[in-house]
């Protein structure tokens, strides 16, 4: 579904190369996990793929069933089908969050020749959606993510996959400040739309999602790589014993 | 003290072409005195500090620059709100295209009608406060208005208006050169909303001056747009009373060349002044100006002063604010901020904010800023599908909603943002 191949990329103004011949596949209904230290560059394989500028691809592709979707426009990926939950999501003053949703919702249908939501049916589906994320409807009138606490704006970010039901979800570090309980409500939210036709990608550092989000495989990226692929076995060994001796092993 | 000749020249020459009304009636004072002082001040220049930033030639010109008018808009702004409709075109009040002043439940005459009649209120304010205004900063444009107006209205509302008043100024003629002078009183405990839309003329001067007793509320609402060529140059000269509120909003999109004055006084305790401006230029021939003054000389006042500019294609945006806290004025609170956001390199904002305190207790606070659209966040918006161009029009939005959300009534907010919704989707590349 989701095909990286040999995939290079460098800084633009600096030219530092953080991408190093990335290859992985995600396959349709599967949960793939990344972990990897700090700065290895996993952020920078969410950005490149979702089409954030200050980029350059020197090297490889990437396809998403099949289409070339380095060559498209940020909104273009998103309307094909891949999602990107941010892992700082942004805040946006003036802007309501139920605008933005409508906006981006309607949009990706536009795109894809489909007719749009209308605002019934829309703000049925927010309502029911957010109440799954206990998300309180008061903070969908206010303006994106503002005043939003950091666990708050990644149920949001969960709330937008939902609705905008994407083909490949690329999760940056959900669980990054999130308590126990809202950790499993992302979970919850995460499983219920694991589905045949869609595929994850789980980026994280900790075991713990993990448990709730059960990955069929496992990754570990360091220095732009993808060094070692396992079950979720790997995920308990690295929780047990870093990163050192599976770098080492690499090398 | 003589002018300096070149003043003197263009002084006398803008002169040529105005006369004092044939009856001025009560105003006779009023005008004549301003007729001095504009001969004393004479007409501004280059070189006057406050004018640095914005060519006064068009406005002091013999003769207006022509101005084609455009098609009337199918739905006016404010159409949906039940509102006293006074119809002006081209600066003449037009009765047979007005609502019955009487349904606003408030009193109104117009100018040009009024010399005969015995209002005492307005004789005491018509000029007043215009002539106030006039220190420490010279504002000649004003004082020409006070002495050759030749219509406008004078409002009193002494409670709550059962409804807001909407001048609607309509353009008709190439070469029209309106000069109109409101006066408004809103007596204590008294609340009054004035709405104002429409390009007026090739040429428009505008003076409103406003007086709100103890307790009174004065809500303005103005949209500035449609005609290209259109030259505005506008004061708002306002005194609040003790308790008072003064709420102004100003959207402008379009025309040549607009300079939107605000004088305002804070005279008595506890007074609160908010003026907030929206403005989207687009084009070298976009012009717009915010020249805003500010006095606390009273305790306790509260004053806000937010001005938002977009500005594109070479489009320029001038704000000057100023905010002067006179001695004893303590505990004042005092915020200005002026922004632009440029969407081009070609455009410019050029600012000169100013505080002025004499009191030892206040908080004052001014900031002013100039950027491009915030890259970060145009990526979350496309990032979730939202096409480019849709993306830079929510970011515009988000940038002057601290403006917007100066309009109390949600109704007008929703139709503004609306309105400058649609105008940015004509306007996009
Ligand atoms: N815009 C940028 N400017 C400068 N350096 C950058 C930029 N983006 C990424 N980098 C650098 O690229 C490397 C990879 O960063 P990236 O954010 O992708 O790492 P990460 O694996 O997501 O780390 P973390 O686990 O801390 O989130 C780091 O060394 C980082 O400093
Ligand atoms: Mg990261």
């Amino acid at each position: 579904m989701l095909e990286i191949k040999n995939l290079r990329a460098s800084l633009e103004e600096e030219g530092k190369e953080i991408l190093k011949g990335l290859t992985l596949t995600v396959e349709a209904g599967k949960v793939h996990a990344i972990m990897g230290p700090n700065g290895s560059g996993k952020s920078t394989l969410s950005y490149v793929l979702a089409g954030r500028g200050g980029y350059e691809v020197t090297d490889g592709g990437a396809t998403l069933e099949g289409r070339d979707i380095l060559a498209m426009e940020p909104e273009e990926r998103a309307a094909a089908g891949l999602f990107l939950a941010f892992q700082y999501p942004v805040e946006i003053p003036g802007v309501g969050n139920m605008t933005f949703l409508r906006t981006a919702v309607n949009a990706q249908r536009r795109t894809r020749g489909e007719e749009e939501m209308d605002a019934a049916t829309f703000l049925k589906e927010v309502r029911a959606r957010a109440k799954e994320l206990k998300i309180d409807a008061e903070m969908l009138k206010r303006p994106v993510n503002m005043g939003f606490s950091g666990g708050e704006k990644k149920r949001n970010e969960i709330l937008q996959m939902a609705m905008l039901e994407p083909r490949v979800c690329i999760l940056d570090e959900t669980d990054s400040g999130l308590d126990v309980d809202a950790m499993k409500l992302v979970a919850d939210g995460v499983n219920a739309m694991r589905s045949p036709d869609r595929g994850f990608l789980v980026i994280t550092h900790y075991q713990r999602l993990l448990d709730h989000i059960v990955p069929d495989v496992v990754h570990i990226m360091v220095d732009g790589r993808i060094i070692k692929t396992g079950g979720p076995e790997l995920a308990l060994e690295v929780e047990k014993n870093g990163y050192a001796d599976l770098i080492e092993e690499a090398a | 003290m003589a002018l300096p000749q070149a003043k003197q020249t263009a002084t006398e020459e803008r002169l040529a072409g105005l006369n004092l009304p044939a009856a001025p009636g009560w105003t006779r004072p009023a005008r004549e005195a301003a007729l001095a002082r504009v001969q004393a001040m004479g007409m501004p220049g280059r070189r006057d500090e406050y004018w640095r930033f914005t060519n006064p030639a068009d406005f002091i010109s013999a003769v207006p620059v022509p101005a084609t008018h455009h098609a009337r808009q199918k739905v006016p702004v404010f159409d949906g709100m039940d509102r006293v409709r006074l119809v002006f075109v081209d600066g003449v009040f037009d009765p047979a295209a007005s609502d019955d002043p009487a349904l606003a439940g408030v009193e109104i005459t117009r100018l040009a009608e009024a010399q005969d009649q015995d209002i005492h209120w307005a004789a005491e304010l018509y000029g007043a406060l215009e002539a106030r205004g006039q220190s420490p900063v010279a504002r000649p444009l004003a004082a020409l208005n006070t002495a050759f107006a030749t219509d406008g209205v004078l409002i009193r509302a002494t409670g709550r208006a059962e409804k807001p008043v909407n001048l609607i100024y309509q353009h008709e003629s190439e070469t029209s050169d309106a000069i109109l002078h409101h006066v408004i009183k809103v007596e204590a405990g008294a609340d009054l909303t004035i709405l104002e839309n429409g390009p007026a003329a090739a040429r428009f001067n505008k003076v409103m001056e406003v007086d709100i007793a103890e307790g009174g509320a004065f809500h303005h609402v103005r949209v500035q747009g449609r005609d290209h060529d259109r030259r505005a140059a506008t004061h708002i000269f306002a005194r609040l009373g003790r308790e008072s509120m003064f709420k102004s909003f100003t959207m402008t999109a379009n025309g040549a060349l607009t300079r939107n004055e605000c004088v305002i006084e804070l005279a008595g305790d506890d007074g609160v002044a908010h003026v907030a401006g929206a403005c989207l230029g687009d084009g070298a021939d976009f012009h717009h100006d915010d020249t805003v003054f500010v006095t606390h000389d009273a305790e306790r006042c509260e004053s806000r002063q937010v001005f938002k500019k977009v500005l594109r294609n070479g489009a320029t945006g001038v704000f000057q604010g100023k905010i002067l806290v006179r001695p004893g004025a303590q505990k004042t609170d005092g915020y200005q901020i002026s922004q632009s956001l440029l969407l081009d390199e070609d455009s410019q904002f050029l600012v000169k904010p100013e505080l002025e305190i004499y009191a030892d207790d206040v908080a004052c606070s001014h900031g002013s800023t100039s950027g491009a659209i915030d890259e970060t966040a145009l990526f979350y918006l496309r990032s979730r599908g939202v096409p480019r161009s849709e993306a830079v029009d929510l970011m515009v939005l988000s940038f002057i909603a601290e403006a917007v959300e100066e309009i109390e009534s949600d109704q007008i907010r929703d139709e503004i943002v609306e309105r400058l919704s649609r105008w940015l989707a004509r306007h996009r590349r």
